[in-house]
């Protein structure tokens, strides 16, 4: 057992605050001058059913969850307050406890609340226990909490606890509570939360697992916040002047929209929920071709439905940003449970030739940097920009340089012409301005808004002329069409030449060429990375591309990459290989060079199981790979 | 100085401005009752001196939604039925913009009845005009949510089982601030109409009959019409919202036998959506697209927020 890293879960029941607790903890970690990352997991339920967060503390920088865990802290009381005997709470009493063992390292610490689960009732738990040199410790984390304050101030004791057996200072923790709380809620948590610290430290310790040590880590740090995916989204679409918003909740875009709603008003914008995510998506298209900055955006079901104003955007050269946020599907599928099978719906969905820009964050940095980036090119170019993620990338918390977000705001509308440069423009002799002229070498053909003088023309769904009137003339269709698809072409030439790297390249040595190559897009990037690293260090030599950035392709990056491995393993989380496919179409080959490693349980992947996946495949290994994950072998060409 | 200097003119606007010297010129059909709901925008736009580049006119899809092509303003043709949202963003985003909405039956009361329904309630200030002709004319004659009951098409060959959709009830308890029905064969009344619901600041729903000569023979839309404004048979209260509800289902029933009433129905005065966002804190006062064009303006940015996530 090492003292490495603390991976600290936190398990209950939907709406036992496992949530709240966990982010301020992480918070705690934080500023005590851990990396900290955290990882959520919960039912499609209000109340009740399994949930837990993990939260994964290190010296060192902490991109992805990590292998099992080595502490849990077991709550429980929204299973047991269903009162009918025998209803569907009622056999989920110990889950918190249960429901968590297997994935609980080798002398892992557990404390759990004895004044609310009953250790008697899992099973082999002190077999398992003597087995694996587990360290249980039962406290009355309810009865304290009770004594002192209310009961919901349980998770408080928990916290508690926790800072005893770990060796912990509790100051960052009081410190939080106390620019939080106040009057007497804060002096009935801060006396809980010292009780309990007290009551356990007179336990008697038999285990080993401590705060790890920091080395040459600073002991305070007070430059770092604590953000989630969806957070640095929402972030960048603010910095970008995005002030329209229009929305139907759909977990997990209800985190972008919410932060989203929640700020608007106050940044002088206009945040709309609306009828159905038809509506919403046309909203961000009115407000756009209005003149304001726009957004919307969905999960799978939700995004279905944007695929007619998706199309239009398209058409009618309407800037807007559209976010997707990826759950497991078919159909409404697992509304809570990550995924990575909506990458074809988000590529192809829509009538006719796909005329849009895709972008892929692979962790919260790039989730910001891509945002802003899919906004500048959605109104330099008058295309739509989606930016695709999923729940994992969502939900999931690590720390940033506060530095990071302090940058200038970007409110520039793009190619929209002012009323002065209006006159000069070319119009057709009716006095109808040239929105959709064929010529412009990169497409973009510049646009006005109405109520600008003489800027007057007609946007349609149709295929039309240069003035917007509706036309079937072949010659004009393929100078329209000639002309928007251009867009990408210069699009991708400006995303190659841009300084911001939009692919993330993992190197371990001087070589540039390598026996192997892993490949991965979006929320999995930070995973694959740490298992690539873990590869190298057994002996391997193996590199890695995290491709952000899936429409226009990054051809000449990907082509790069697969030339200098012999062999190379596509991670990604879904069914189908989706990703791999992409990359052989859109490269038209390399399918005798691409092993595909699966995953689609609901859970995304662990270091260990790409190790694994990798060593089972790739490196000839015979044994069978794990029962979550999938081996596609290369297909050849 | 603002970055729409199009908008708020006072002169004198010729009708001819809002024709687009553009071909091909309108493709209806001879007699259709499309040219009647163009006519009464065109001299509801020039009495009210407005500008066409402070106009937006967003259209559906079919033979209504052509309206935009032979209108001229600054048009947006968009797809079956979103007509509304489209507009309504348009107008959060610029309150200033005279925004008009435009579609058929089908459009608005079918595939774009959840819209209908919500930019009812939520009393956006624009004008929805709905061409009902109680037919799909575009796609050659098909049942319509406004075509009676036993109306018998190519895609209903037995006959409609199902009763029509009221376009005036359903908008009265959706919650629109203005309703009034006109039809194509009186353009006089239409553009009076019209001019009132521009005026109006609010939701004002206008049920247009427009007669379909090719596809729809029977219409209603031919015959004469009684203006319930100019009736003693009515003494019709169009802000009493009682009163307005039982005339509305007056002349829908007798709509169904054969007798069209016209005119207003119903009038309310309350807050429009912008106002309301306004005085809640959710909207700012000055137009937000005049911010884009404002190089003095000092943008709030997501740094301001870092303290929450320490």
């Amino acid at each position: 057992m090492t003292n490495d890293e603390l991976l600290w879960r936190i398990a209950g029941g939907s709406g036992d605050g496992i949530d709240s607790t966990s982010q301020n903890f992480a918070k705690a970690l934080m500023r005590s001058g851990f990396n900290v990352f955290t990882h959520r997991h919960y039912p499609s339920r209000i109340r009740g059913g399994h949930t837990y967060v993990e939260i994964r503390a290190a010296p060192y920088d902490v991109q992805s969850r990590g292998d099992g865990y080595n502490f849990l802290l077991a709550l429980g009381d929204s299973f047991a307050r269903n009162p009918q005997e025998g209803a569907y709470y009622g056999v989920e009493e110990v889950k918190p406890l249960s429901e968590n063992l297997d994935e609980l390292r080798e002398g892992g610490v557990i404390v759990y609340d004895e004044g609310l689960l009953d250790e008697a009732d899992v099973a082999d738990l002190d077999e398992r226990a003597a087995e694996n040199d587990w360290h249980v410790y039962p406290l009355d984390l309810r009865g304290l909490a009770r004594e002192h304050g209310r009961e919901v101030m349980r998770n408080t004791a928990g916290v508690g606890a926790t800072a005893a057996l770990l060796g912990m200072e509790l100051d960052p923790i009081e410190q939080l509570m106390e620019e939080r709380m106040s009057g007497e809620i804060l002096e009935q948590n801060l006396e809980i939360l010292e009780l309990a610290n007290d009551q356990m430290s007179d336990t008697e310790f038999t285990h080993d697992l401590r705060i790890p040590d920091q080395g040459d880590q600073a002991d305070e740090q007070d430059d770092q916040v604590l953000v989630s995916g969806s957070t640095s989204i929402a972030y960048a679409a603010l910095d970008e002047g995005c002030r329209f918003i229009a929305g139907y909740p759909m977990t997990p875009w209800t985190d972008v929209f919410t932060i989203m709603s929640q700020n608007l008003p106050a940044f002088g914008g206009i945040a709309e929920q609306v009828e159905d995510e038809i509506a919403a998506a046309s909203l961000a298209i009115g407000a756009s071709h209005a003149g304001v900055k726009a957004m919307s955006g969905s999960s799978g079901g939700g995004f279905a439905l944007m695929s007619e104003p998706l199309g239009l955007a398209e058409m009618a050269e309407t800037p807007i940003v559209l976010v997707e946020a990826m759950r497991a599907g078919p159909s409404t599928g697992m509304p809570t449970k990550p995924e990575q099978g909506d990458l074809e719906h988000v590529l192809y969905t829509s009538q006719g030739d796909s005329n849009r820009v895709v972008f892929a964050p692979g962790n919260t940095e790039e989730a910001y940097e891509q945002t802003r980036t899919a906004f500048q090119i959605a109104y330099d170019y008058q295309i739509p920009s989606i930016v695709v993620y999923d729940q994992k990338l969502s939900g999931e918390m690590t720390n940033v340089d506060e530095s990071f977000f302090d940058r200038e705001p970007n409110p520039s509308l793009g190619s929209v012409l002012t009323e002065e440069e209006i006159e000069d423009a070319a119009h057709h002799e009716s006095g109808k301005f040239n929105r959709y002229q064929h010529d412009p070498e990169n497409g973009v053909s510049p646009r006005t808004i109405p109520g600008q003088e003489d800027g007057r023309f007609l946007v349609t769904g149709n295929e039309h002329t240069p003035q917007g009137h509706i036309c079937e003339d072949p010659d004009n269709r393929i100078a329209q069409m000639d002309r928007r698809m251009r867009k990408l072409d210069s699009i991708r030439a400006e995303l190659d030449e841009s300084e911001q790297s939009n692919q993330t390249l993992v190197t371990p040595g001087e070589d540039e060429q390598y026996q192997y190559g892993i490949m991965t897009f979006g929320s999995q990037q930070g995973t694959v990375k740490e298992a690539t690293e873990r590869l190298n260090e057994q002996g391997y030599s193996v590199k890695m591309l995290g491709v952000s950035d899936l429409m226009p392709y990054p051809e000449d990056e990907v082509t790069a990459f697969l030339d200098s491995v012999e062999q190379c393993m596509v991670v990604e989380m879904n069914a189908t290989g989706q990703f791999r496919g992409l990359t052989q179409k859109e490269l038209g080959g390399y399918g005798d060079k691409m092993t595909g490693l699966l995953k689609y349980n609901g859970n995304p992947f662990e270091p260990a199981e790409v190790v694994e996946g990798f060593e089972t495949s790739i490196s000839g290994d015979v044994d069978a790979p794990g029962q979550t994950t999938k081996f596609v072998p290369a297909a050849g060409d | 100085m603002s970055a729409f200097s199009a908008i708020g003119i006072d002169r004198e606007v010729d009708q001819n401005e809002f024709t687009p010297g553009i071909e091909p010129q309108a493709t209806w059909c001879p007699g259709c009752g499309d040219f009647g709901v163009l006519k009464a925008l065109k001299g509801a736009m020039t009495e009210l001196g407005k500008n066409p580049d402070e106009v937006f006119l967003v259209t559906g899809i079919g033979c209504s939604g052509k309206l935009s092509s032979y209108f001229e303003s600054y048009g947006y043709h968009s797809i079956h039925g979103r007509s509304l949202p489209i507009s309504r963003a348009a107008k959060l985003a610029n309150p200033d913009l005279e925004v008009v909405a435009a579609g058929g039956d089908g459009d608005g009361y079918g595939i774009g009845g959840n819209h209908f329904m919500h930019t009812a309630r939520e009393n956006h200030d624009m004008v929805y005009i709905v061409f009902n002709n109680e037919i799909f004319g575009l796609t050659k004659g098909q049942t319509s949510p406004t075509s009676p009951k036993g109306h018998k098409s190519k895609t209903q060959p037995h006959g409609s089982a199902k009763d029509p959709i009221r376009p005036l009830s359903m908008s009265l308890s959706a919650g629109a601030s203005y309703i009034a029905r006109t039809a194509a064969v009186n353009p006089r009344q239409a553009k009076d109409i019209i001019v009132e619901a521009i005026e109006h600041d609010g939701f004002a729903h206008i049920d247009f009959l427009t007669q379909c000569p090719t596809w729809n023979k029977d219409a209603k839309q031919y015959v004469p019409y009684t203006d319930v404004q100019d009736s003693d048979e009515f003494e019709l209260d169009v802000t009493d919202r009682r009163n307005a509800s039982e005339v509305m289902y007056e002349a829908e029933s007798r709509l169904a036998e054969g007798e069209v009433l016209t005119g207003r129905f119903y009038r309310d005065d309350r807050p429009s959506y912008g106002q309301e966002k306004r005085h809640t804190g959710e909207m700012p006062e000055v137009p937000l697209a005049e911010r884009y064009f404002n190089d003095d303006y000092e943008w709030e940015r997501s740094a301001d927020l870092m303290d929450r996530h320490r």
